[in-house]
């Protein structure tokens, strides 16, 4: 189970890495969400992996499973999900706004206009 | 226990929805509430600076649950002395966002700049891991509506970088918490510290990666190079007075790194150095990069975002030396350069508003030209580091600080070498803009602005000047920051025994700790 958990994590970090390095805010927001599950299967397995055990003490003292990164995950879970909103907006906003879906910066972040700064100079 | 340690983060937690939910459409109310309810939280903050002075550390116990199981809210000198920090450059920053107008040119800038400051003021509280990454979220998502604020394409653009790269430092703060935990079993900072001080040699290579990947999380926050690549774009296309809050934001960062670096794994029980081995070459390059990049840029915005980096590798220089005295010279150098890059990016906003755009190149005289550049001088003298001003001062103490390193001459040389060069660009920026433009001759005069009530949508991305109610008040707000500037060089005998005593505190964490996990009273 370790192998598989910790492969599946190793996978969707890999193709999550990738993803984010592309051009286009759509790949990057995918990348940005593979990411995040990886992250949530990882803090879940921080508590060590136990199956079929209740994630509270019991007065037999049983085995039981980490309740906390049971907390954390659903936490994690809840703002990144809020972030990955808020992501997909933004990324709308400014396709509609600049007329293509790059993630980089133009040239003209940079520079100034190349016409009016001939006009200022005169 | 005073309860009014939790009040910075109660206090915008609840001015911020009020505004949304009460005064949605009366900016006045609204521009009243959010001043008067950051007002009130620099005077609290003015108390809890006094209740941190005498040496204590307060602990405020959420639901009174016992420490390493509940979360803790921490006050001690350092906590209290970014509180107050981020109060004054809030209040003033927002007085010019007021009187500048641009709290008008979208919806819900009050609002929004409430909850920044409760992430903010959180995370300098919180004394429990995830909560600071909670927080850090808080403060983030915060962020992004400001930073976006009035719209316009390539902010939008800028925003989407700011976000993607934002995300994940979020993810990687979350694998480092996780490791952490997976190393610990608890994520209380104080039952942390103990943790790690009792782990085997051995076994710190899991415990090792946890802390580096930490450093990174915060080295993303405080634009460390080579992590810096979003603060430029971010920050020359925010909105002036947001960019000046954001001042504070990579203080966050260095925050972080102070409070873990000292409290949880101190330096020379297990990390042995290796953070220290990546912080200083990182902060010589942050330095070097920088104050070249003011030299290199052809844009206002990003001359101001420059020098803020170039005030983080200051910084960090300090922050790596782990001992006391470069933690002095880091909380000295943290005040000014906060209060200097705010005042800097408020002054560029200012010249945005009367020319109409920020690139640094010769234009027509633009009304208000000496007031501008007077402001403007007193600021560049204390970003570049130049007698008289605080800048000055801050630069003497972490040279001294680091006179005993190994690298002492690398890191003298990075210093004054890229102080020549900051003079000598922010000389050179100020002398385009406000001198030669008398070469192109008089201004045409302005046509007088069409008398509109209140916008209240985004419209161009800078500020014109006949839009702005009340200048008076936007030139004020720098004055006031200005004036925090000197007088942090006038009292710099104070000050620099405040930020000792700091310092003292900060690598004595024995008394933190006893104060979260033994002095429990009211609990069973």
């Amino acid at each position: 189970m370790e192998l598989l958990l910790s492969g599946a994590i190793g996978m969707l970090t890999a193709a999550g890495v990738y993803l984010i390095l592309r051009l286009r805010t759509f790949a990057v927001v995918l990348g940005m969400t593979m990411l995040s599950y990886a992250i949530n299967l990882f803090l879940f397995a921080t508590g060590r992996l136990v199956v079929n055990a209740p994630p509270i003490l019991n007065e037999a003292g049983g085995p039981y499973t980490d309740p906390l990164p049971q907390a954390l995950v659903l936490t994690a879970i809840v703002i990144s999900f809020g972030m990955t909103a808020v992501v997909v907006m933004m990324a709308l906003g400014a396709f509609l706004e600049g007329g293509d879906d790059r993630v980089d910066m133009p040239r003209a972040d940079r520079l100034p206009p190349a016409p009016q700064s001939q006009d200022g100079d005169v | 226990m005073s309860h009014l340690i939790i009040a910075p983060v109660i206090l915008p937690a609840v001015i911020g929805p009020l505004i949304i939910l009460w005064m949605r459409n009366d900016l006045m109310l609204q521009r009243v509430f959010s001043i008067a309810g950051t007002a009130l939280l620099a005077g609290v903050a003015i108390y809890l600076n006094a209740l941190a002075m005498g040496g204590d550390v307060h602990v405020y116990r959420l639901g009174n649950w016992a420490a390493p199981f509940g979360i803790v809210l921490m006050l001690d000198r350092l906590s209290a002395l970014m509180l107050l920090l981020t109060a004054v450059l809030a209040l003033a920053v927002q007085l010019y966002a007021v009187g500048s107008g641009w709290d008008r040119k979208g919806r819900h800038f009050h609002a929004l700049w409430q909850f920044q400051l409760m992430g903010i003021c959180g995370a300098f509280l919180t004394g429990d891991a995830f909560n600071l990454f909670v927080f850090f979220e808080v403060l983030l998502i915060a962020s992004y509506g400001l930073m976006i604020h009035g719209g316009g394409g390539m902010r939008l653009r800028a925003g989407v970088q700011y976000i993607a790269y934002n995300l994940a430092g979020s993810t990687l703060f979350l694998a480092a918490l996780g490791v952490l935990y997976s190393v610990t079993g608890t994520l209380n900072m104080a039952d942390m510290a103990l943790r790690v001080a009792a782990m085997p040699a051995e076994d710190t290579a899991l415990l090792r990666t946890g802390a580096v990947l930490l450093m990174l999380v915060f080295a993303v926050k405080a634009a460390l190079v080579p992590l810096h690549f979003w603060l430029p774009s971010t920050y020359a296309n925010a909105p002036g007075p947001v960019a000046a809050l954001f001042a504070i934001m990579t203080k966050v960062g260095v925050y972080g790194i102070i409070r873990f670096f000292t409290l949880v794994f101190p330096q020379d029980a297990v990390i042995e150095g290796v953070v220290a081995d990546l912080l200083l070459p990182a902060a010589l390059f942050t330095l070097a990069i920088g104050q070249i990049g003011i030299l290199g840029t052809r844009h206002l915005g990003r001359l101001a975002a420059f020098a803020a980096i170039g005030s983080i590798g200051t910084l960090m220089i300090a922050v790596a030396q782990f001992n006391p005295q470069g933690t002095a010279a880091a909380v000295y150098y943290m005040i000014h350069s906060t209060l200097a890059a705010g005042a800097l990016f408020l002054i560029m906003d200012m010249i945005g508003a009367r020319r109409g755009d920020l690139w640094l190149r010769l234009e027509q005289v633009m009304p208000g030209n000496g007031l501008v550049a007077a402001l403007y001088f007193i600021a560049a003298i204390a970003v570049a580091g130049m007698p008289p001003l605080s800048g000055f001062i801050g630069k003497l103490l972490v040279m001294q600080a680091t006179r005993p390193a190994p690298g002492m001459v690398w890191i003298w040389a990075t210093i004054l070498i890229t102080s020549l060069i900051a003079i000598y660009a922010l000389a050179r920026a100020g002398s385009i803009v406000f001198w030669k433009s008398y070469e192109l001759g008089p201004a045409p005069v302005p046509a007088p602005p069409a008398a509109t009530g209140p916008k209240l949508e985004p419209d161009e991305p800078i500020q014109d000047l006949g839009d702005a109610p009340a200048n008076w008040l936007a030139v004020a707000s720098v004055l006031l920051l200005l004036s925090g500037i000197v007088a942090l060089t006038a009292l710099a005998g104070p000050a620099l025994r405040l930020a000792e005593a700091t310092a003292a505190q900060l690598h004595n964490p024995d008394a933190y700790v006893s104060s979260v996990l033994e002095a429990q009273e009211g609990t069973k």
